[in-house]
């Protein structure tokens, strides 16, 4: 009898502290209301402030793009512009798999999405954080860190990419000063990297030319030459086809 | 013509470039000027032209001058245009390349495109009158056509008051939404705290809690965006928002998926649903979510996950397995296929023409030939030649 007096006042404890959690859940609706009419526009503007808002809400264990049912979706509009980021970097991806096999470097990315918005309006950080959300959604997106900056996979990889060779792949072919994030379009094709002669290396490249993230010169005077057409500049500036546009619309 | 001043281009402080245009020739009225191939500028104070053979040459008008704005379609032979009527000059209009005209309206011709967008953000800054709340240092200003050659300058004292007001103004608009966002957090914190709380009282209680109370909590989860810390799933996933959602994409996707033979990729159904949106947008855990309980609300659609993860949205007629001996069939006919070509010949993505043919390879009526030419697919003889 003790026992179920005992389980009786834990039934009524719960339901005071979700009593108490639905008025604080409206004082905060109330706060955050008033937040958003002063503060909103700075969000959606302010990169920075865009960032230093995300890493608060990291902190305290809050995910403000879980739901757009959320508030912070609802009063913030922090959502939609994560969400619709998500589609364009879809799109983007899609659109050029077929050149790329699926690989494409973050600055790349940055700059075909960027079309048509003011260049302060988007940073590294927001595409990165529209991306891991995309992961989600089960369709391979993945953020592979790579020499200072990232490559953005579009693709589910049978293999699972190891980062350390990647980075090797990095180091060998690209540094900081001629790296990825330096790269403009009036720059020729990089020079190509070697085939780093070991065999863990050889199996990761070799799963690199099966989904078609790279390209083998067999002809190439002296060694095979192995390409990544994901790093080539000059299909930076490359317009996206109609075709390929259309391969993008679902 | 006549409200345009010399300029030396630069940006005064405080002015901000919000667009700017290649190829736009300017007209006087209706009468063409030798300002026909132009950089066209516009700030948050004013539109400036500058020749884009001769870099001297250049004009600006201020955003005040403007009275409004008409958009004129392009025609055969002739690209798009903005008209823009103009207040009349002020006396103490600084030197410019007309004394007088005849009209009070200029045309901008767009040679190059770029029109749409230009005249949005025009529109937008004349909306806004940002000119009006930002104060622009003037730090030099040449005048062209002055015999004299006179330069104008504030002090140095002026322009640095100017700077320090501006640094002031902009640190205190930051640390104030700091401010604020810092105490919203610490409420937001305390939510967190109440949340785990909670959920350690539903652990413990292991299944005395109401189903009512449960669906309560997981809505104030999600309100937040704090993540469930209750792992166990006693009354299924989701709230009642997903369940409202899931009805909706069982609406919405009924003809799509028909479309795309009974089948589509979370990925497409993702940017399918927003695009049709436009605002308030879904979270890509707002569809997971709702396609989760697809099946158990008894909707003509369901969630299908896939060995390697891919996600998939499948009419109810729809029988993957009955598509891959259809498959089989035509791998068979050419011999062997990869899945860019099965997926060019059938009609459908390569992501689920791949996840079709590994379904195919896992039933057994297809083996794979995986090397650095790619993966292709062949029916299984072992099975049937033996």
């Amino acid at each position: 009898l003790p026992q179920a007096k005992y389980k009786e006042r834990g039934t009524v404890l719960a339901e005071d502290q979700l009593a108490q959690m639905s008025k604080q859940l409206d004082t905060f609706r109330t706060n955050l209301e008033e937040f958003a009419s002063k503060h909103k526009q700075e969000i959606r503007k302010n990169p920075e402030f865009r960032v230093q808002f995300q890493d608060m809400c990291a902190t305290i264990g809050v995910d403000p793009l879980a739901s757009g049912k959320g508030f912070w979706s609802e009063m913030l509009g922090v959502g939609d512009f994560y969400y619709e980021l998500g589609v364009q970097i879809v799109e983007v991806c899609l659109a050029l798999k077929h050149r790329n096999g699926g690989l494409i470097t973050l600055e790349e990315l940055q700059q075909r999405v960027l079309k048509g918005r003011v260049p302060a309006a988007l940073r590294r950080d927001d595409l990165l954080r529209a991306i891991k959300k995309l992961k989600v959604l089960g369709s391979g997106f993945g953020i592979i860190p790579v020499g200072g900056t990232f490559l953005v996979q579009s693709v589910p990889a049978e293999l699972n990419m190891d980062h350390t060779v990647v980075l090797q792949l990095a180091e060998v072919g690209i540094s900081p000063g001629k790296g990825l994030g330096t790269r403009t379009h009036s720059q020729p094709i990089p020079s190509p990297f070697p085939l780093i002669p070991s065999p863990f290396p050889a199996v990761f490249q070799e799963h690199l030319l099966k989904e078609g993230m790279a390209w083998l010169d067999t002809q190439a005077p002296g060694e095979p030459q192995f390409w990544l057409p994901a790093l080539f500049s000059e299909l930076y500036s490359q317009e996206i086809t109609p075709e390929e546009a259309k391969e993008a619309i679902p | 013509m006549d409200r345009f001043s010399w300029t030396t281009g630069l940006l005064e402080l405080g002015e901000t470039l919000v667009v700017q245009q290649r190829g736009v020739r300017l007209s006087d009225g209706e009468e063409k000027l030798k300002f026909d191939s132009g950089v066209l500028l516009l700030s948050t104070h004013r539109l400036i032209w500058r020749d884009q053979k001769n870099h001297e040459c250049c004009i600006a008008v201020p955003l005040s001058q403007i009275v409004f704005i008409e958009e004129q379609a392009a025609g055969i032979g002739k690209s798009a245009k903005i008209v823009v009527h103009l207040h009349p000059a002020s006396s103490n209009k600084e030197p410019g390349p007309f004394q007088s005209s005849k009209y009070s309206y200029i045309k901008l011709s767009f040679k190059e495109h770029g029109q749409i967008e230009f005249y949005r953000r025009l529109s937008e800054e004349i909306t806004q009158r940002r000119w009006e709340s930002i104060p622009t240092g003037q730090a030099m200003q040449v005048n062209k056509d002055s015999q004299a050659g006179r330069i104008r300058a504030v002090g140095i004292v002026g322009i640095e008051r100017k700077l320090e007001e501006k640094r002031k103004e902009t640190d205190k608009n930051i640390s104030e939404a700091f401010e604020d966002l810092s105490k919203l957090m610490e409420k937001a914190k305390e939510m967190v705290e109440l949340s785990k709380s909670i959920a350690n009282k539903i652990k413990e209680k292991q299944g005395d809690i109401t189903e009512d109370e449960t669906i309560r909590f997981k809505s104030y989860l999600l309100s937040m965006g704090i993540a469930n810390p209750v792992t166990r799933e006693t009354y299924g996933s989701g709230t009642q928002y997903h369940m409202q959602l899931a009805k909706q994409l069982a609406g919405i996707l009924q003809t799509p998926l028909e479309e795309r033979g009974g089948i589509m990729s979370l990925t497409e159904v993702y940017c399918l649903v927003n695009r049709a949106r436009g605002l308030e947008l879904l979270s890509p855990e707002d569809l997971v979510n709702a396609c989760k309980m697809l099946e158990s609300l008894k909707l003509p659609l369901r969630l299908r996950i896939f060995d390697s993860g891919v996600m998939v949205i499948e009419l109810q007629s729809h029988n993957e397995e009955e598509m891959v001996a259809a498959a089989l069939e035509t791998v068979s006919e050419k011999g062997s296929l990869t899945a860019d070509e099965f997926a060019k010949l059938v009609g459908m993505s390569v992501l689920l023409a791949k996840e079709r043919l590994l379904l195919a390879e896992k039933m057994g009526h297809l083996c794979r030939d995986d090397s650095v030419e790619g993966l292709r697919f062949y029916p299984n003889l072992f099975l049937t030649q033996s």
